[in-house]
């Protein structure tokens, strides 16, 4: 077993905890936009799911642009958020949690979307015969039944946060210990005379993660499979 | 118990425009061709469908006022529904699924009236079963459970049989005869099965084109000719009230009492005294002018004549009513004595020389008892 150096352990963790957060924090969201767009009939609905696709379409570095802009401490925004809450997002790994939360954001709701439109609508008006409210039926019917799919999205997000660089560089830079992740640490290594073998084991421990975490999903939507039908 | 309805609303092909009261509890079919408007009907009872204008009131409920403004959720509206695609609750247990409408009233039902329910239902071994796992028939019987134990006010059946194979029909219609028979709760059952309504109807409310062509009781309806552009599907006949006398096991027969006469059919495997709905379609009906001796039909009932109606094509419809008594035909009308209906040919009709208040015999060919067949 060859073991791993302390600055990629901490590239390692760093990768785990800004996705893990990024991840939890954009899970609620996804939750509601999914709800809304798959049950929902308003106006803007179909604004509401452009912006949400955005960062699919838009190359990253333009979204780590975009939060630049936006947010950082000469911004009025980004300012008033300082001040007010102590709240700072450039250069800090919060920053970077944001910009992954925000790229992998549509994946999420995609996927919590696809398992609210499989379920059948009757289901609501049963629910709604039988005196179940609104928020009622959110929590008794909608949440359990998109439970698949906000699995499946929440792995697929935890995986795309994991590689991403392009927001994250833009918004944020490579700065050890606070925002550089894996790919950075890989970018930064590459970039080092000599550092080869360096990016090369980074390259394998990257590999490995992904590896586990398409096995955890695919154990985690079997499970929930087998609950389904038992 | 009472229930009005007078409804209108614009849909894709017609208007519908349904008007209809039911003053008494026990099951009331809304019967009708595919496409008629029966399940916007009770969409619009459930509150699923709002109507363009009119009133939906059970008991002094109101449910909706077009006039007063009065359009009352869905979940206040205290209607059980069964659909007929069962809607179960996937992800949680039967128990789960039984109770979740339970769980949320708070007029909730006697725990000895729920258990009796859950008895009459026999669904304790599927308790923690998922719906999934369950076959039609046991759907159906927990989607009839779940909305049951959610006390309503009114039940609303949607074709609840429809998606059932025959042998899961009738595995599933005794439960919808104890209901009507134990149960006070009015029951609103749509369908286009005619024997479904022979067997389980007492009133019936027929739907066509979005419009209510009649109303009345199951055994005065089924009986009305005139209702003959629907007698495609409607098997014009006769739907009879009878008590089931004494058995004879051995000769494998039943005896059976109706109207003052006496009627055999082939052993029901039922007690004495159990009531059971006979239905009688026109086409098995003979007419005799003297009582046949050596037939193999065992029904032969004394009837008086009391209209012959043209039909189109070449058959006419005779309607006749029980005994030969001099007041025959108006006790008919006055004290609900049994009519019969027969479908003969034209022909037969001028040869026979039939008319009304002739005393003729009605050869019964074969008998429907609760839904099933009994030839002779």
């Amino acid at each position: 077993m060859i073991s791993l150096t302390p600055a990629e352990i901490e590239a390692l963790l760093l990768s785990l905890r800004i996705s893990g957060v990024a991840v939890a924090c954009a899970l609620p969201f996804a939750i509601i936009v999914a709800t809304a767009l798959a049950l929902g009939r308003f106006p803007g609905r179909f604004i509401l799911d452009a912006i949400v696709h955005l960062p699919l379409i838009l190359p990253p570095v333009v979204m780590g642009y975009l939060l630049l802009v936006a947010l950082g401490t000469r911004a009025p925004l980004g300012a008033w958020l300082y001040e007010t809450f102590d709240l700072r997002f450039v250069f800090s790994w919060t920053g970077a949690a944001l910009a992954s939360a925000i790229v992998s954001f549509p994946f999420q709701v995609r996927a919590i979307r696809l398992s609210l439109e499989n379920v059948n609508p009757g289901l609501y008006q049963a629910a709604e015969t039988l005196g179940a409210g609104p928020i009622d039926r959110f929590f008794s019917l909608t949440l359990p039944l998109a439970l698949p799919g906000i699995i499946a999205g929440a792995i697929t997000a935890f995986a795309a946060s994991l590689g991403e660089f392009g927001a994250i560089i833009t918004f944020v830079s490579n700065i050890p210990g606070e925002t550089r992740t894996l790919p950075l640490a890989i970018y930064t290594a590459i970039q080092t005379p000599g550092g080869e073998l360096a990016a090369a084991r980074l390259a394998a421990l990257s590999i490995g993660l992904a590896f586990a975490g398409l096995l955890l999903s695919e154990l985690a939507l079997r499970r929930i499979r087998k609950r389904a039908a038992s | 118990m009472s229930i009005g309805v007078n409804v209108e609303r614009s849909l894709k092909t017609f208007r519908l425009s349904a008007e209809f009261n039911i003053p008494e509890p026990g099951i009331t079919a809304l019967f009708g061709p595919s496409g008629s408007g029966k399940t916007t009907l009770v969409n619009m009872i459930a509150g699923l469908v709002r109507p363009d204008r009119g009133h939906i009131q059970i008991n002094d409920h109101v449910l909706f006022e077009h006039s007063r403004g009065i359009n009352l959720p869905v979940r206040k509206r205290r209607v059980g529904c069964v659909f007929q695609d069962n809607r179960l609750f996937p992800h949680k247990s039967v128990r789960d699924n039984l109770f979740y409408g339970a769980r949320r009233n708070p007029h909730k039902l006697p725990q000895d009236e729920q258990q009796a329910i859950l008895e009459m239902l026999d669904i304790w071994d599927l308790m923690d079963r998922r719906p999934n796992l369950l076959s039609g028939g046991e759907k159906q019987r927990v989607a009839l459970g779940r909305a049951l134990l959610s006390n309503p006010d009114v039940l609303l059946l949607d074709e609840p049989l429809s998606a059932l194979d025959h042998a899961r029909k009738q595995e599933i219609l005794p439960y919808l005869e104890w209901l009507r028979d134990h149960r006070k709760i009015p029951i609103l059952y749509v369908t286009h099965a005619i024997d479904e309504v022979a067997r389980l109807a007492d009133h019936m409310v027929i739907i066509d084109q979005g419009k209510t062509l009649a109303t009345g009781s199951v055994f005065e309806m089924l009986g009305r000719t005139d209702l003959a552009p629907l007698a495609g599907r409607f098997d014009a006949g006769t739907v009879l009230a009878a008590r089931i006398v004494s058995r004879d096991p051995k000769a494998e027969v039943s005896f059976l009492e109706c109207g003052g006469q006496r009627l055999v059919v082939p052993y029901l495997g039922r007690p004495k005294s159990d009531r059971v709905r006979l239905h009688i379609r026109a086409r098995d009906v003979m007419i005799a002018r003297t009582p046949p001796h050596d037939i193999s039909a065992n029904n032969i009932i004394p009837v008086t004549v009391t209209k012959i109606s043209d039909e189109p094509g070449d058959t006419i419809d005779v309607t006749m009513c029980f005994g030969q008594d001099a007041d025959a035909t108006l006790l008919a009308e006055t004290s609900g004595r049994p009519k019969i209906h027969a479908r003969i040919t034209k022909w037969s009709g001028s040869r026979l020389k039939l008319q009304p208040h002739q005393k003729v015999f009605a050869v019964i060919k074969s008998v429907t008892v609760n839904g099933q067949l009994r030839d002779r």
